[in-house]
């Protein structure tokens, strides 16, 4: 370890760093390495080496090994180097294996004696060493070698042992959680540690084990929220202090385990509240480490049961964050503001305007984070402009990790809250063309699966026009080049099964289309698979219509050559589409039903339909078959064929069980065709297996997949898709219950209405004072504002017009408009709470001190009754004007409070100038001197640090 | 848990590696080719943070830091904060430069085995062991007196047993 100027190492060391800083090339550098392992290899296995110079191959080695070469050969010297006695080698030579091993590499059990023999030594240091080696090395099978020396350095008399053996014994926890079950009591007895170091350093395995099991260290709340209250109070020595805060590592995993511990648990949170808050209010936000420890209170505040005052001072810090210059601070204000929106959803809208901000900053993890903030606050009124921007960006970005998750994410989201089926099928041809080979699988089975069974309702006709929107969509690309195939199998299948469903399109029309696409990915056998038996249907259709089919010359090729397929999946299918064309209406009838792909097959597992069969072949002298049981351990020359197959089944090699139902939780990547293909083996009379084998193979496996397995959420769906049935039902009751059911249940809904427009309003008034594109207006107040006043829209759209409800979304931007305008001159801007969106708060606080509020509250009320029950046959649209009159009149009574919370959303922009010194850099000029002493050292060593790598000097905090 | 601790400079030049879970050599290179790969891809005012998912597997995030010729790299999962990290990475490079007088890159090149002292003294299996760089300063200087008494001894020994061998 050398001298504190010098480097310690050899001239040949600094050489060979040296060149390999220079070098130029790649293949230059692994020349020069290559020849340092030759001389290292020729070097270390001579018999005498100095130790000294030992330890600087073994160092040189593992500069080797770090620069990716393999070292392999010089591993045994480092093992033989940790048995040494000096401390310096041994040292050494613990630094080399902990490095060059795992811990299931076999040169361990050479070492286990030797960590076992230095975990009793006196010398403090060679117990650190040991020590850090088991942390890495020991495996679950040597764990009890050294466990019982480990668990008496618990009370070891120095405390860097004490804590290094706590956090050794964490490390075996985490290896093997059984072998150490016994000594978790140990953490618990050292949290009551004299030195602070080892009471912060049990906090680690304790999260650990708190995070599995929370109800065992309930009663370890006191002593946590008083350990917290300690060392917030500065009682710990000031050494513990960090940039002027009090051990922040161990108020910040103390926040950690406290959300855990008060997760659900009001009698535990509220042993937490005070000190949480004393931290929000000490806190020295002007420091990075001071804002780690705001950004764990606020989590620690959303996780534990919510407390009013808490998640103010929470939400106060997150608008700090987020007006923040410092992009890390965004990040944070942005995380911590997805964690608290669980609790209270109503402050994302206070900061619309930074997360727009984040939205389109440059900076791609701050993105990220936003878009998962986006994501956990959708609802079905903002879901296409969510969604839109997901794809979006999707679209933009290479990284294919990445991608997939967005993808997945808009699936999920569309799933869930699609207010249109339209949309619905517009938002997935759209993930699918530009990640189409990036998402599962079974995201394509639920989208089919989707189409055919619609949305569980029991309204045909919305399933129908789902389905001929998605074949008319599906007609319009097919023509583009190089579509993913995962997209085509679904083209294909919707073409087969409805493409002439509705009767728009002429089955010659889609068979022409169908035939291009397996001409023109001619090497997708799925596809092609997909794009035949979709033909075979849509025949099979026209056969059972008692239409004429007249095979295309395109057509008659595909089947010709698919025939002579090398798969041959491919060429039963062609022989099957053949066979199916020759039958008449009512057979086809039979194999091909319409829109059944629904419909469960019922596999009859006993061939009962072939018993006539039976009967006649055994009176025709037949041998009976004896089953399985009976057969077993006759030897019967006759049954010869028989016995073999029953010890080959009993063998596990192949099975001849016919007919098990094909298994959902196989990972089927092919699942059409791998189900055709398990039929193909199984042994069955010709007639039924052609039937058989197209029923299973026209019903792709998502009618049988597990429901446990992604999937759509169609219970969901039902209630989120086009109509909410959540603010639906409170409009039904409205208008057809007694005033008094109204002011319990609606008043709050109208109320909600009017204020997010309010504030809609608002923001638009301030657009001179601070500049705000319009676009970033519109995106916020579609993501945010627009919310309450959708969702009433949409409801009452859903009650009256039924189906219109894909309009309906629309039309909020286009009639706000001309509502803005007249509102900007008297804007009545309420009180903050007023954005929120949920009813109930707004009733509380929304109105102003000296009004009843809710006097005023019926007055708002009152005629939203009266124009809902008279607009009763009318379209949605027409009532917003009538309301946002309705609003400025009440409200123009009112006094009108200055609004803070828009205000603070602009502001946002407006402070930002303002530089939040974040990190405490040292302020410590370059030291040319030192970095002049350090040029001659090299120097005077005969390395002379060429042109190349001038910053080579430059120093790092300079 | 911290996962691993990487020094690199601005060429992609690994300076120092640590993997706190065993990684083989070819995936460690892959690792640190693909953490510089997206770490000079970025910007200059940008955060220091980075989802590593597509890195480093599930849950786990890097935070980094550039001073002068070299970036710093923390990879954690979900049971750190990511400040608390950032602050680490200066609790790191403020130790180095107190040992080496300013700090510099070639200190860290040629320093190599003390550079793994100091680390030890931070992080210990993967937790954070001490973020005073006083008390490590400390710890590392303690070390260094004690390797220094025992080689001498072991030398003067060697050289002494040899002496009466011939």
């Amino acid at each position: 370890m050398g001298s504190q100027g010098g480097f310690g190492q050899s001239k040949e060391f600094l050489d060979l760093v040296k060149s390999i800083g220079e070098a130029r090339s790649k293949a230059e550098e692994d020349r020069i390495v290559l020849h340092e392992i030759e001389t290292l290899k020729r070097r270390i296995s001579e018999p005498d080496t100095p130790k000294r110079k030992m330890k600087e191959y073994i160092i040189r080695l593992v500069y080797v090994e770090m620069l990716g070469h393999d070292a392999s050969f010089g591993y045994i010297h480092a093992v033989k180097m940790t048995h040494d006695d000096s401390l310096s080698l041994k040292r050494t030579g613990y630094l080399a294996v902990t490095l060059f091993l795992n811990e299931d590499h076999d040169l361990i059990i050479l070492i286990v004696n030797t960590i076992q023999k230095d975990l009793k030594s006196d010398n403090y240091l060679v117990v650190c060493a040991a020590l850090n080696a088991v942390c890495r090395l020991i495996n679950e099978e040597t764990i009890p070698a050294v466990l019982p020396q480990v668990v008496e350095l618990l009370g070891h008399s120095k405390e860097a042992v004490r804590k290094k053996a706590i956090m050794a014994l964490h490390r075996f926890y985490q290896k093997s959680p059984s072998s150490v079950q016994h000594l978790v009591s140990n953490f618990r007895k050292r949290l009551c540690d004299n030195d602070p170091g080892v009471m912060g350093a049990t906090l680690c395995p304790l999260f650990d084990l708190i995070t599995i099991d929370v109800n065992s260290y309930k009663d370890l709340v006191i002593s946590f929220v008083s350990i917290l209250k300690q060392v917030a109070e500065r009682r710990l020595p000031k050494s513990y202090d960090y940039h002027q805060m009090p051990a922040p590592f161990i108020q910040i995993r103390l926040l950690k385990i406290m959300a855990l511990l008060g997760s659900g648990d009001k009698q535990a949170s509220e042993n937490m509240y005070t000190v949480v808050g004393d931290i929000f209010r000490k806190c020295d936000s002007s420091s990075n480490i001071g804002n780690a420890i705001l950004y764990e209170c606020i989590c620690c505040v959303s996780s534990i049961y919510p407390n009013p005052k808490l998640i103010e001072s929470a939400a106060d810090v997150i608008a700090r964050f987020l007006k923040s210059d410092s992009h890390n601070l965004k990040y944070m204000g942005i995380d911590a503001l997805g964690r608290l929106i669980k609790t209270s959803p109503e402050i994302a809208e206070q900061h619309q305007l930074a997360v727009i901000d984040c939205l389109e900053d440059p900076d791609d993890t701050l993105k990220r984070k936003t878009f998962e903030l986006l994501y956990k606050m959708t609802k079905s009124t903002n879901v296409e402009v969510i969604v839109d921007r997901m794809i979006d960006y999707m679209i933009s970005i290479n990284d294919n990790h990445y991608k997939t998750e967005i993808a997945s994410r808009c699936v999920e989201l569309a799933e869930q809250f699609a207010p249109s089926n339209h949309w619905f099928i517009q938002t997935m041809n759209k993930v699918f063309e530009h990640a189409g080979d990036l998402v599962n699988i079974k995201v394509a089975h639920n989208l089919m699966r989707l189409i055919a069974e619609g949305f569980g309702e029991d309204d045909d006709n919305a399933d129908s026009q789902l389905r001929s929107s998605a074949v008319e969509s599906y007609l319009r690309i097919i023509g583009e080049p190089k579509l993913p195939s995962v997209f085509l199998q679904v083209i294909c299948w919707v073409l087969g099964e409805y493409g002439t469903a509705d009767g728009k399109f002429s089955a010659s029309y889609i068979t022409g289309k169908l035939c291009d696409v397996a001409e023109a990915y001619s090497n997708d056998e799925i596809v092609k698979a997909y794009a035949v038996t979709s033909l075979m249907k849509i025949s099979a259709f026209e056969i059972a219509a008692g239409r004429k089919v007249d095979m295309l010359p395109e057509c008659q090729s595909l089947i010709e050559e698919l025939s002579a397929s090398h798969s041959t999946d491919l060429q039963q299918r062609a022989y099957e589409l053949q066979a199916v064309i020759g039958l008449d209406a009512r057979a086809v009838e039979i194999i091909m039903p319409s829109d059944a792909s629904c419909e469960d097959i019922e596999v009859d597992k006993n061939l009962s339909f072939l018993n006539g069969y039976v009967q006649q072949a055994i009176e025709k002298g037949a041998q009976p078959y004896i089953s399985e049981n009976e057969r077993s351990g006759m030897l019967n020359i006759s049954n010869f064929r028989n016995q073999d197959q029953h010890e080959a089944s009993s063998m596990h090699s192949l099975r001849f069980e016919a007919y098990e139902l094909p298994k959902p939780s196989m990972p089927s990547r092919i699942p059409p065709v791998s189900l055709a293909s398990t039929t193909e083996l199984v042994p069955v009379p010709e007639p039924s297996y052609l039937r058989e084998t197209q029923k299973v193979a026209s019903s792709p496996s998502v009618s049988n997949a597990d429901p446990s397995e992604l999937r759509l959420l169609l219970d969901g769906v039902q209630k989120k898709w086009g109509r909410p049935t959540y603010s639906s039902s409170e409009t039904s009751t409205s208008s057809s219950t007694s005033q008094k059911t109204v002011n319990g249940v609606s008043k709050v809904d109208a109320t909600g209405t009017v204020n997010s427009k309010a504030h809609d309003n608002s923001y638009n008034s301030r657009k001179p004072q601070v500049e705000i594109s319009p676009e970033k207006q519109k995106l916020a107040a579609s993501l945010f504002g627009g919310s309450s006043k959708t969702d009433k829209r949409g409801s009452t759209v859903g009650h009256k017009a039924g189906k219109a409800s894909s309009h309906a979304v629309e039309k909020p931007q286009t009639t706000k408009a001309p509502v803005k305008s007249t509102a900007v001159e008297k804007i009545v801007v309420q009180p903050p709470p007023d954005l929120l969106d949920l009813g109930e708060t707004t009733v509380v606080s929304s109105s102003p001190p000296s009004v009843d509020p809710f006097k005023q509250l019926e007055g708002l009320i009152e005629p939203t009754q009266v124009t809902s029950s008279v607009n009763h046959g009318v379209v949605g649209a027409n009532k917003s004007p009538d309301l946002m009159g309705l609003y400025v009149e009440t409200d123009g009574s009112g006094p009108s409070t200055d609004d803070a919370n828009p205000l603070s959303g602009l502001t946002n922009s407006a402070v930002k100038n303002v530089h939040e010194g974040t990190t405490t850099q040292l302020s410590k000029g370059p030291n040319t001197k030192h970095s002049l002493e350090k040029d001659a050292l090299v120097r005077q060593m005969g390395v002379t640090p060429t042109s190349h790598n001038p910053n080579l000097f430059k120093d790092l905090l300079g | 848990m911290i996962k691993s601790v990487m020094v690199m400079n601005t060429q992609g030049k690994p300076r120092l590696s640590k993997f706190y879970d065993y990684q083989p050599v070819e995936k460690q290179q892959e690792l640190i080719r693909s953490v510089f790969g997206v770490l000079c891809s970025r910007a200059e005012n940008v955060s220091n943070f980075m989802e590593a998912d597509s890195i480093f597997g599930p849950d786990t995030r890097l935070v980094y830091k550039h001073y002068a010729t070299l970036y710093f790299v923390f990879v954690f999962d979900s049971s750190e904060n990511e400040l608390a990290m950032l602050d680490l990475i200066q609790v790191f490079v403020e130790t180095l430069d107190k040992c080496f007088k300013n700090v510099c890159e070639l200190d860290i090149v040629f320093s190599y085995s003390k550079l793994h002292t100091i680390l030890d003294e931070i992080i210990f299996g993967g937790q954070v062991l001490e973020t005073s760089s006083t008390e490590v300063i400390k710890a590392v200087e303690e070390i260094s007196k004690l390797e220094a008494a025992s080689s001498a001894i072991a030398l003067v020994s060697k050289s002494v047993s040899s002496w009466r061998s011939r």
